[in-house]
């Protein structure tokens, strides 16, 4: 971030409509039509403050008994505050001077940055609707939100200085003048879970609903999710609650019951207080859904190893990812990022990590991949949300204009323009959004390295192909014969880069495959043998050595295809020799030896020393 | 179609000015009801006037799109012949419904008539009813859950403060918004078609436009006001209305689908009723963006 320049306005693409003319802009304005994405509707000014309300809350305050005072110094007041420079140095970036959300950097974000001139703060101790306490706010600086672009400043900024920040936020807007200073609600102690409070805490979770948007094994997947949007309009997912190392506020008990009670403003995430206070629950309830949704996710977030062993099987080696001989292979993480290398990048993927487990048996390899999508593409159901989500990152990446239209099966669609997104590129790619299907990738260099040069990451490139693994939820038109379009299919290609992707000849495709997809989890096992026929194009694998290995994602429901997907850089993989009966012999060997040597040595020390002892 | 004259505007708002100076900007603002004054006594029907008439639609209206509830089918089942969205409504006699009249500038300050019972705004079939509902500033809004399954009620305002709660069954909870503001979006996230509007005013003298277009508002002082016509689709008209004592005054305003095309649908916006500038700022608070 430079370090005082204020960066360059950024040019808004022009919303349709335009106001009578010579008429202003009057506050909190929408455009009553279709196609103006939730970016360039945040041009207009919203919140904006009438002179006449400065002076009336100035009247107020000086008629007002003292204590609204030394709350917040009313929006636009910040000049002189000594959290100002150490916003503009640190925050404005995302955040933007004017306390919008719409820095630099925002445009690149989803989520995006918060608008602090609303004063809607998501992750709170207070009410739904209520401010935040100070300490709230300063909670938030201090850990960031982690399912977010905002990281935490604890260790960054000295504390005066992240004190600083919290006065000066309060600044970007009016609400922190007027009435009382917000209170934070009584949560009381947390209660120790039993078997009797999970059991309590899933009835509840069914009870009050939130698989609609959670989805029933809790990883977002509910009916609702694709027609979620946050207060600007921008698309949003609901959290996947078995990775609650992503939530935004904190992934402890004690965290999730707060999201409960108070809801997580700007977001479709309810309040349930009020039924605590219509006694439809108890706060013992509550808690226990609370404990439910911690125990969907592990204990500890998953810790990312470097090498992913595959270890050796004597038996048969599993084809089915159902099959109960992985649940005997030890499971690694693989976290994906989205691409933001090569345009058009991808800012927002679905895909953020993947499960591996690997298994051999001296002639074949058997690799299982488990991630969470959302949604099983393609699927109709996601096809607004696809639209939505392009045209909120893709304005200037010179990606795919959408063609499809979207069934009007939600009202809330209805009217929406399905005009194609003018690319900034110049070459207009169409792609069919109702046809992307979710697919994963694993990639090999074509060959063993020997020392620690490996392919480019990104696919390769024309110097350095790489060696890929593909597989996708639908069968590619033309292929497949009989099998219905939907079955899927696995391919083995050459890439030179993520834009040339070869599939080799037909004559040398021996990928095995199965998938399922289960509530919001794809499992699919891809094998193939060691040592095929084809060793220009296909890696040949080797026990005993460890072998580079990196894994894309794509959710086609999300618009994600080619350059546009989730990525992850080089791991490896290292397929497990038998371990030779030498590691049993050669300790025991040594053992004796030593002790024998010892024994000897022993005895003709008490030699020299005389007979006697 | 009425228009507003800018001359008359002028006059009025000269008039206004001169005449404003009691009240407080203030005491409205930190809203509530009528600032201080004793509850006023029963209205004597021969000092006050009605502002009535009929909101037309010229044109034929676009249709509903239909709503596909069956991922919900306790409120399929409410809507045997299917459900559509309630943009625009428009009868057989081209009357325009759901369109909400208040009185914008004009009026004295108070005190007003206290805000009697608590309007319902409920949640049946999976569809908010009523679609456009009118509130004053502190009145107590009773959201009731007609379907007993989850919806979440998430108002959207912007002068007011925001809320969003759940409610997984048959109850009723109550909210009120303590400044005045026109209009306030309320969704369910759940059911991504619900949609409701809530205006917000610091005195009695609004109302709603009936299925044939037609309102009513009744127990207004004497004076010349300056009526606004919000329609979620088609924007805001402003008429010029004159009321006498015991007289009707009558107010035509007619929209049509060109008018989608320029619309501007104030949400948010907050209402000052003193002849103040009420909002229509120039330039915008990005210089450049």
């Amino acid at each position: 971030m430079a370090g005082t320049a204020c960066p360059r306005p950024r040019p808004q693409p022009q919303p349709r409509a335009r106001a009578r003319a010579g008429a202003g802009e009057p506050q909190g304005v929408v455009r009553a039509h279709c196609g103006t994405s939730p970016r360039a509707r945040r041009g207009t000014p919203r919140s904006r403050i009438a002179p006449v309300t400065i002076l009336a809350t100035s009247l107020a305050l000086a008629l007002a008994p003292a204590p609204a005072r030394g709350q917040g110094a009313g929006a636009g007041q910040g000049q002189g505050h000594p959290g100002k420079p150490i916003y503009d140095r640190w925050c404005a970036g995302c955040h933007g001077e004017d306390g919008r959300g719409q820095g630099e950097a925002a445009a690149y974000m989803l989520p995006p940055p918060r608008d602090f001139t609303r004063a809607l703060y998501q992750i709170r101790t207070t009410a739904s609707g209520e401010l935040p306490t100070d300490a709230d706010i300063l909670r938030v600086i201090d850990e960031g939100m982690p399912g977010t672009a905002m990281p935490g400043w604890r260790t960054l900024l000295s504390r005066s200085e992240r004190e600083a920040l919290v006065g000066y936020l309060k600044t970007f807007s009016r609400f922190f003048d007027q009435g009382e200073p917000p209170q934070a609600l009584a949560f009381g102690r947390t209660p120790r879970a039993t078997e009797e409070t999970l059991r309590e805490g899933r009835e509840f979770y069914e009870r009050i609903e939130c698989w609609k948007c959670h989805g029933q094994a809790g990883r977002g997947d509910g009916p609702s999710a694709p027609t979620q949007t946050d207060d600007a309009g921008f698309p949003i997912r609901p959290a996947d609650l078995t990775e609650n190392w992503h939530f935004n506020g904190g992934g402890t008990v004690e965290d999730i019951y707060r999201r409960l009670r108070t809801g997580m403003d700007g977001t479709p995430m309810p309040s349930f207080s009020d039924l605590l206070d219509a006694g439809f629950m108890t706060e013992q309830q509550l808690w226990s859904v609370a404990h439910y949704v911690r125990s969907l996710s592990p204990e500890q977030a998953p810790r990312v190893r470097d090498v992913v062993r595959a270890a050796r099987v004597e038996g048969a080696l599993p084809s089915s990812p159902d099959d109960s001989a992985w649940a005997a292979a030890e499971s690694y993480y693989i976290p994906l990022v989205g691409q933001v290398v090569v345009k058009p990048r991808w800012f927002a993927p679905t895909v953020d990590g993947v499960w591996v487990q690997a298994l051999h048996d001296d002639r074949e390899l058997a690799l299982r991949l488990v991630w969470h999508d959302p949604s099983q593409s393609p699927d109709t159901a996601w096809l607004a949300w696809q639209r939505r989500v392009l045209e909120t990152m893709e304005p200037r990446e010179g990606g795919p204009t959408a063609d499809a239209r979207p069934q009007a099966a939600n009202a809330a669609e209805a009217g929406a323009a399905t005009a194609p997104q003018a690319t900034a590129a110049g070459t207009a790619m169409s792609i069919d959004l109702a046809r992307l299907p979710d697919a994963i990738a694993v990639q090999f260099p074509r060959t063993i390295p020997t020392g620690m040069d490996r392919p480019y990451f990104l696919m390769g490139d024309a110097r350095q192909p790489v060696y890929l693994w593909r597989w996708q939820s639908v069968t590619p038109a033309g292929e497949g014969g009989a099998q219905a379009p939907s079955a899927g299919s696995a391919i083995e290609a050459t890439a030179r880069g993520m834009t040339r992707i070869e599939p080799l000849p037909a004559a040398s495709q021996s990928l095995a495959w199965d998938a399922t997809f289960d509530q919001g989890e794809w499992r699919v096992v891809l094998r193939r043998a060691l040592a095929t026929q084809d060793t220009a194009n296909q890696l040949q694998f080797r026990t005993g050595q460890a072998i580079p290995m990196a894994l894309f994602a794509w959710d086609g429901s999300n618009s994600e295809e080619g350059t546009r997907g989730s990525i992850g850089t080089w791991y490896f993989i290292y397929l497990d020799q038998p371990t030779p009966r030498t590691v049993y012999a050669t300790p025991v060997v040594a053992m004796v030896l030593t002790a024998g040597l010892g024994l000897v040595a022993v005895a003709r020390a008490q030699k020299k020393n005389g007979n006697g002892v | 179609m009425v228009r507003l004259h800018d001359s008359m505007a002028l006059l009025v708002a000269g008039l206004l000015l001169t005449g404003c100076g009691g009240g407080g900007g203030g005491g409205e603002m930190a809203g509530g009801e009528s600032a201080g004054a004793p509850a006023a006594a029963a209205i004597d029907p021969t000092t006050v006037g009605t502002i009535a008439g009929r909101i037309a639609f010229e044109g034929t209206p676009p249709a509903g799109s239909p709503i596909d509830m069956s991922e919900e089918p306790t409120c399929a089942e409410k809507h045997p012949n299917g459900a559509s969205t309630e943009e625009v409504v428009v009868d057989q006699n081209g009357g325009l419904g759901n369109v909400f009249v208040y009185i914008k500038e004009g009026l004295g300050g108070g005190p007003y008539p206290p805000a009697e019972g608590s309007p319902v705004l409920d949640q049946d079939g999976c569809v908010y009813s009523p679609h456009v509902i009118g509130l004053r500033t502190g009145q107590s809004l009773t959201i009731r859950n007609s379907d007993g399954l989850l919806h979440n009620i998430n108002a959207k305002p912007t002068t007011n403060r925001t809320f969003n709660i759940s409610q997984p069954t048959t109850m009723e909870t109550t909210r009120s918004f303590p400044l005045a503001e026109v209009m306030i979006p309320v969704a369910c996230d759940v059911h991504g078609w619900m949609q409701a509007y809530i205006g917000v005013v610091d005195h009695p003298y609004f109302a709603i436009s009936g299925a044939d277009g037609t309102f009513r508002i009744e127990n207004v002082p004497p004076g010349t006001y300056t009526v606004e016509t919000w329609h979620e689709r088609y924007g805001t008209q402003t008429v010029q209305v004159t009321v006498a004592a015991q007289e009707t005054a009558d107010m035509q305003v007619t929209y049509s689908e060109q008018m989608a095309a320029n619309a501007v649908v104030p949400l948010g916006a907050p209402i000052d009723l003193h002849g103040h500038d009420t909002g229509k700022h120039a330039g915008t608070a990005h210089g450049g963006r």
